[in-house]
C-alpha cells in the first residue's frame, strides 16, 4: 500500500488530523494509567494469606471483666467448641486484614534500641491455646506453641508480652536472618526478646500496605495464657465447612451472648470481613473499568464521526478511483492505513504522556513505577479500537459507486 | 440576529442528528463525570468550620530522639505527650486550648432485656465545646474542676440521647459505662464536622458517620484506663497503664487564638517551651510547628488520594471528550463550506459567520451541560451506594449545579472556537466556483 497520497491527503487536513492524533495520544496516556491502578488494585485484592480463609468465622467479645477472663474464655471456648459443626476454636487478639495493628519494632542484635534505624516493625497477634489451630495457620519449619509455651505467657505492665517464644512469619524470617534457618534465632527490642520456635506461611498483617511489599507479612505470633492475657484476647475464631460458616457464627454470638450477659459481641464471617478491607479498592477498581470503558467508547466514537465525514466529502475522489480501477478493497485498504498512521502517531504520542504522567503520580501520590509492558499493550488495545472504528465508515466508502465520479458535487 | 443564529444552528444540529447525538453525548459524559469527581472532592477538601476555622490551631511539639533528624525538614509527630499536652494546657496561653483523644465505652441500656453496646467517645477537656462551636440541645459541657478532678460527668450525641432517653432532657440523669455511673451534663444537637477534623491521627474515621456519640473528660477516661484509640510509643515502656507519665504520644492539642499577634505570640511560646525542654534534656528535637485547621488538613492529606486521582482522571476525560467534539465540529463546518461561501457571498462578516458557529457550539454546551448534569447524578447516586466512608455526604449542591453550567458553556465555546475561527476563515469565491 502506498502511503504517501495518504500522508498528502492528510496534510491537507491538518487540523483534524492533528486533533484525532492528540485525542488518540491521550486516551492511551489515560488508559495505560488508569489499566496499571486497576492491576495494582487487583493484585491487593488478590493478596495470598496463609490461613484458612475460606473455613473461618469470628465473634468479638468485649466488655467483660478482665479480671475473671482465666475461668471465663476456657468456659466461653468449651460452649463453641460444643456446637454443631465447629472443627477448632481459640480465641485471638486480632486478625489479619481488621484494622486492629498492634505494631512494634524489633532487631537483632541484644543492645538494640527504639531508635535504632535497623529495626523492623511487626504487627503482633497474641494466640490463645487452640487458636493456630482454628485460625489454619501452616508450620514450615520447628513447631507450633506447646501447653507450656502458653502457661508460661502473661501480660505484665509493659506493652510487651511476657514470654520468650515467637512464631514468625517466612517474611520475617528472610528478612531478618536472610539466607538462614530462623529457628533458635532471637529478636530483640530494649526490654525484652523472643526466640522463634517455629517458621510459619506468610500471614497478613492488620493493616497493609501496597501490593508487592514483604512488609504485609511481617506478623509475628506469641502464645497468651487466658489468665494472663489481660482483655487482649477479645476475638474467638472457629473453623468449620465453609457452608456451615453462617449457622456456626450465629450460634456461636447466641452462645456467647448467654454466657456473658455484660458482654458485647460483633460477628463475621472472615471471607467478609477481608472483602470489607478491600471494598475501597474494589469499587476504585470497578470505577477505573468504567471510565476506561467509556473513554475508549468517546474515542472511537471520535474516529468514526471524523472519518465519515472525510469519506463523505471525498466521494467523488472515490468515485474517480474507482473509476480509473482501484478495487473496493483498494479503498478499504486505503482508510485502514489512514487510520493505522493516525493511530500510530497518537499512540507513540500517548506512551510517552503515558510514562510522564506515572512519573508525575509517582511523586505526588503513592504511586510505583508502572511496568513497560503496560505501554505496548495499550497502544495495540488502541491500534485495534483505531480499526474497528473505522471499519463503518471504510465499509461505505468502498461501496461508493464509480458512477459517482460523473456526477458534479 | 441572535435569534436568526440559534435557527440556523438549530436547523444545522437537526439536520446532522446522528453526530449531533455524539457530540452532545460525548460532551455530557465528560462533564458528567467532571462534576460527579469535583463535587466529591470539594466536600472532601471543605471546611469543616467556616465560622472560625481561621482562628483554630494544631499544637506540635516533638520529644522524638535525635535519631533522624533534620534541622527544618523533620516534621513534628501529630500527636502529643500527656506532659506536654497537660502543660500547654494549664499555660493558658491561648483563649481556649483543648486536649483530644478518641476512645469507645460500652453503654448499658436504660430498659431491661436490653443488651449493652459500644459507643465511639472523645476524652477530652473543658474548652472542647466552646472551642469548636459544638452546639448543646440542653445543659452544657463540664467545667475546668470537673477536669481536675476526674468528675463522672459526660456530654452525650443527640443520637444517643434519643436512643437511651427518646429524646427528652436527660441532663442530671445517669449513664451506665463500661461499668461506672456518668452523670450527663449536656446533650449535643446533631454535631458531625467533614472531616471529623479534631480527630485526625487520633485513629477512627475521618468522614462519615453521625459525630462521636459521647464526651467526657480527659482525666475522668484515664481513671478508668479507657485508653486511646491510638498510640505510639518513642522510647521503652515499662508501664503501659500509667499514660500519663508513659513516653507515649496519644493527644492532640487545639487552641484558639483570635489575631496575627496571638499567634505570633503562641508560636515564640511554643518555641520556648521546646528550647527549654531540649535544655533539660528531655526533648532532643526543638521542632514545633503551629498549623491552621485548614493548613493542619492539607498536611495531613486528609482528602483520600484515590478521590484526588479520580478528579484528574475525569479532567483528562473531559480534555478527550472536548477534543473529539472539536473535532467532531470542525468536520462538519467544513463540509458547509459552501453554505457558508454563499452567505458570505450575500453579505454576511465574518463576524456573523463567526458567530453562529458559536451559537452551535453553545447550544451543543448546554444540552451538553443539562445531560451532563443528569450523568453527574447518576455518578452521586452510584457514589453513595459505595463502601466509601464519606459516600452519605455526596450530594450536588446549588453552586455545583451552576458550575455544571459553567463547565459545559466553556468547554463548548473552546471547542466550538476552532470550528468557527477556521469557518469564518472560508473564502467566498472558490465555494461559489465549485458549485
Amino acid at each position: 500500500m502506498e502511503i504517501r497520497p495518504i500522508l498528502a491527503s492528510l496534510s491537507k487536513h491538518r487540523i483534524p488530523t492533528v486533533l484525532i492524533v492528540l485525542e488518540i495520544a491521550l486516551t492511551c496516556a489515560v488508559l495505560c494509567n488508569a489499566v496499571f491502578m486497576i492491576g495494582q488494585r487487583v493484585s491487593a485484592i488478590r493478596l495470598p494469606n496463609a490461613i484458612d480463609e475460606h473455613s473461618l468465622s469470628m465473634v468479638g467479645l468485649s466488655g467483660t471483666d478482665e479480671k475473671t477472663a482465666g475461668s471465663d474464655i476456657p468456659r466461653n471456648l468449651a460452649a463453641l467448641r460444643g456446637i454443631p459443626g465447629v472443627q477448632a476454636a481459640g480465641a485471638i487478639s486480632t486478625l489479619p486484614l481488621s484494622h486492629n495493628n498492634w505494631g512494634w519494632s524489633f532487631g537483632t542484635s541484644p543492645d538494640v534500641s527504639v531508635f535504632d534505624k535497623k529495626t523492623v516493625n511487626f504487627s503482633l497477634f497474641f494466640l490463645g491455646e487452640g487458636a493456630d489451630k482454628a485460625l489454619g495457620l501452616r508450620l514450615l519449619e520447628g513447631r507450633f506453641f506447646n501447653a507450656d509455651d502458653y502457661a508460661d505467657s502473661s501480660f505484665g505492665s509493659a506493652p510487651l508480652p511476657e514470654t520468650h517464644v515467637t512464631l514468625v512469619t517466612h517474611s520475617i524470617a528472610e528478612r531478618m536472618w536472610p539466607g538462614q534457618s530462623a529457628l533458635g534465632k532471637t529478636y530483640y527490642t530494649t526490654s525484652h526478646y523472643y526466640t522463634v520456635v517455629g517458621v510459619i506461611a506468610d500471614v497478613l498483617r492488620p493493616n497493609i500496605d501496597g501490593p508487592g511489599e514483604a512488609a504485609n507479612y511481617y506478623s509475628a505470633f506469641f502464645p497468651m495464657s487466658a489468665e494472663g492475657s489481660k482483655g487482649n484476647l477479645r476475638r474467638y475464631v472457629l473453623s468449620s465447612a465453609p457452608g456451615d460458616r453462617d449457622r456456626v457464627m450465629r450460634a456461636a454470638e447466641q452462645k456467647l451472648d448467654e454466657l456473658n450477659p455484660n458482654g458485647v459481641t460483633k460477628s463475621a464471617i472472615y471471607s467478609d470481613m477481608r472483602d470489607q478491607y478491600f471494598a475501597d479498592m474494589r469499587s476504585m477498581a470497578w470505577m477505573l473499568v468504567l471510565v476506561c470503558v467509556v473513554m475508549l467508547a468517546v474515542t472511537a466514537f471520535g474516529i468514526v464521526g471524523l472519518t465519515s465525514f472525510w469519506v463523505g466529502q471525498r466521494r467523488q475522489q472515490i468515485g474517480i478511483r474507482r473509476a480509473v480501477g482501484a478495487s473496493r478493497s483498494h479503498i478499504l485498504q486505503y482508510f485502514q492505513t489512514e487510520n493505522f498512521l493516525l493511530s500510530g502517531a497518537g499512540v507513540v504520542l500517548g506512551m510517552s504522556l503515558a510514562y510522564g504522567i506515572n512519573l508525575y503520580l509517582m511523586r505526588h501520590y503513592e504511586i510505583t513505577r508502572m511496568p513497560w509492558y503496560y505501554l505496548p499493550v495499550s497502544a495495540i488495545a488502541l491500534w485495534v479500537l483505531g480499526q474497528l472504528a473505522v471499519l463503518g465508515p471504510a465499509l461505505r466508502a468502498a461501496n461508493v459507486p464509480p458512477v459517482v465520479a460523473t456526477r458534479s458535487a | 440576529m441572535f435569534g436568526y443564529y440559534l435557527d440556523l444552528a438549530l436547523r444545522s444540529l437537526k439536520r446532522h442528528r446522528v453526530l449531533t447525538g455524539l457530540m452532545v453525548l460525548s460532551l455530557a459524559l465528560g462533564i458528567g463525570a467532571c462534576i460527579t469527581t469535583t463535587t466529591v472532592l470539594r466536600l472532601l477538601s471543605g471546611d469543616p468550620l467556616p465560622q472560625k476555622s481561621d482562628r483554630l490551631f494544631y499544637a506540635q511539639v516533638d520529644p522524638n530522639a535525635k535519631e533522624g533528624y533534620i534541622a527544618g525538614q523533620t516534621e513534628p509527630p501529630a500527636t502529643m505527650t500527656y506532659v506536654d499536652a497537660m502543660f500547654l494546657l494549664h499555660a493558658h496561653r491561648a483563649k481556649r486550648q483543648a486536649a483530644v483523644a478518641l476512645t469507645s465505652g460500652k453503654i448499658a441500656p436504660q430498659r431491661a432485656n436490653e443488651r449493652p453496646f459500644y459507643s465511639d467517645g472523645v476524652q477530652t477537656t473543658a474548652d472542647f465545646f466552646g472551642l469548636f462551636d459544638a452546639p448543646f440541645e440542653y445543659g452544657s459541657g463540664w467545667t475546668a474542676a470537673d477536669d481536675e478532678g476526674g468528675s463522672r460527668v459526660i456530654v452525650i450525641a443527640g443520637f444517643l440521647n434519643q436512643k437511651l432517653f427518646g429524646g427528652a432532657n436527660s441532663v442530671g440523669k445517669t449513664i451506665r459505662m463500661n461499668d461506672h455511673d456518668f452523670r450527663i451534663v449536656g446533650v449535643l444537637k446533631p454535631w458531625s464536622p467533614q472531616p471529623r477534623f479534631y480527630a485526625l491521627d487520633l485513629g477512627g474515621h475521618d468522614y462519615g458517620g453521625d459525630g462521636d456519640a459521647m464526651f467526657l473528660p480527659l482525666k475522668t477516661a484515664m481513671d478508668l484506663k479507657m485508653g486511646p484509640q491510638d498510640i505510639e510509643c518513642y522510647n521503652a515502656v515499662t508501664d503501659v497503664d500509667n499514660l500519663a507519665a508513659a513516653p507515649c504520644m496519644w493527644l492532640g492539642m487545639w487552641v484558639e487564638l483570635p489575631d496575627q499577634a496571638a499567634v505570633a505570640d503562641y508560636r515564640t511560646f511554643l518555641a520556648n517551651y521546646a528550647k527549654q525542654q531540649v535544655a533539660q534534656g528531655r526533648f532532643s528535637r526543638d521542632e514545633t510547628a503551629l498549623l491552621d485547621l485548614m493548613g493542619w488538613l492539607r498536611d495531613q492529606q486528609v482528602v483520600p488520594d484515590d478521590v484526588r486521582l479520580q478528579a484528574g482522571l475525569a479532567y483528562g476525560f473531559l480534555l478527550i471528550c472536548v477534543l473529539n467534539t472539536v473535532g467532531l465540529l470542525l468536520a462538519k463546518c467544513l463540509r458547509r463550506s459552501r453554505e457558508i461561501g454563499v452567505r458570505r457571498a450575500l453579505g454576511a462578516t465574518r463576524g456573523a459567520i463567526f458567530g453562529q458557529f458559536m451559537v452551535e457550539a453553545g447550544i451543543v454546551g448546554l444540552v451538553g451541560g443539562l445531560l451532563g448534569l443528569g450523568f453527574a447524578e447518576l455518578g452521586l447516586f452510584g457514589i453513595r451506594h459505595q463502601p466509601a466512608e464519606y459516600a452519605s455526604l455526596a450530594h450536588l449542591d446549588l453552586s455545583m449545579f451552576l458550575f455544571t453550567f459553567v463547565v459545559a458553556l466553556v468547554a463548548s465555546l473552546i471547542a466550538g472556537l476552532l470550528p468557527a475561527w477556521r469557518a469564518c476563515a472560508v473564502a467566498p469565491a472558490p465555494q461559489l466556483k465549485a458549485s
